[in-house]
């Protein structure tokens, strides 16, 4: 089993225990998007301080592995900024009128057998490998 | 309590997300590309999530509440709408351009340059002008 595999499946129970966490604990469902989308657009005045609370620990964990050497802090992101201003919006936009992204309806939602999640993940994956057909195979613009 | 609990599980998650290589865009547009070099790790990486959740899942529903006292969010009505799908398409087509969803565009603030902050401000400017409309699907799902 190659080492990305391996390290894939040990990030992933890490996410899947900080979702039981949040869960279990605060009862609440560990959603990126709604989590930052009710802080940024006031939906989630009245949890806000929680909302950034988790925020900060995303960012700050991270950071602080890749400052400390610990990770080479890899993004290989695109440096274009008109690609990357009309992907933000798409992801913006459609994780909000979805309710819900990877992690909310990914993690949580299948976990759960939500009809909802499930069919949220199966149309992401499917619209996201078409694109990328298109945009790289067909167009090749990424 | 409640925010020290949000502080660790953000941390947890954010550092899973560093571990597990999804902060790296080239895996995610990897796991994407079927048609291309297909990178397979994104299945481990949600394979391995989902298994401490369906735990969770079960310990909840044999709860009302959770240990800090909140309720456990009730399951969504499975409603799917056009909102759901339409939304989730236009999300796939913008995490398939960059290779960054929400979580990971927050994870890479702090080392990722001038693209992470140009992606993170498109993208809460996305996630305000449909607050600010008020365009989210009204299914309750998990979020």
């Amino acid at each position: 089993m190659p080492m990305d595999w391996i390290m894939g499946l040990l990030g992933g129970l890490m996410i899947g225990t900080a979702a039981a966490l949040y869960l279990l604990v605060s009862g609440r469902i560990m959603g990126a998007s709604g989590i930052l989308g009710g802080v940024v657009d006031g939906t989630g005045r009245d949890t806000i301080t929680e909302r950034m609370a988790f925020v900060a620990g995303v960012v700050a964990v991270p950071a602080i592995s890749v400052l400390s050497g610990a990770n080479p802090g890899v993004t290989n992101a695109t440096s274009s900024i008109p690609v990357l201003i009309i992907a933000g919006l798409a992801v913006g936009i459609g994780t909000r009128m979805a309710n819900g992204c990877t992690s909310g309806h990914g993690v949580c939602g299948i976990s759960r057998f939500s009809v909802r999640g499930i069919a949220a993940t199966i149309a992401y994956l499917f619209f996201g490998g078409l694109t990328m057909l298109i945009a790289r195979h067909v167009l090749g613009v990424i | 309590m409640r925010l020290i609990v949000a502080l660790l599980a953000g941390g947890l998650f954010g550092g899973g997300l560093l571990v597990s290589g999804m902060t790296d865009t080239s895996k995610v547009q990897g796991w994407l590309d079927v048609f291309g070099a297909w990178d397979p790790t994104l299945a481990f990486v949600l394979g391995g999530a989902i298994v401490p959740m369906v735990i969770a899942w079960r310990i909840a529903g044999r709860r009302e509440r959770s240990v800090l006292g909140t309720p456990i969010p009730a399951p969504s009505e499975p409603v799917i709408d056009a909102r759901l799908i339409g939304g989730s398409a236009l999300f796939g087509f913008g995490w398939a351009l960059v290779g960054l969803c929400p979580g990971p565009a927050m994870a890479v603030l702090g080392f990722g340059g001038t693209s992470a902050w140009v992606f993170f401000a498109a993208m809460v400017g996305g996630m305000m002008l449909v607050g600010g409309l008020g365009l989210i699907s009204r299914g309750k799902a998990p979020a």
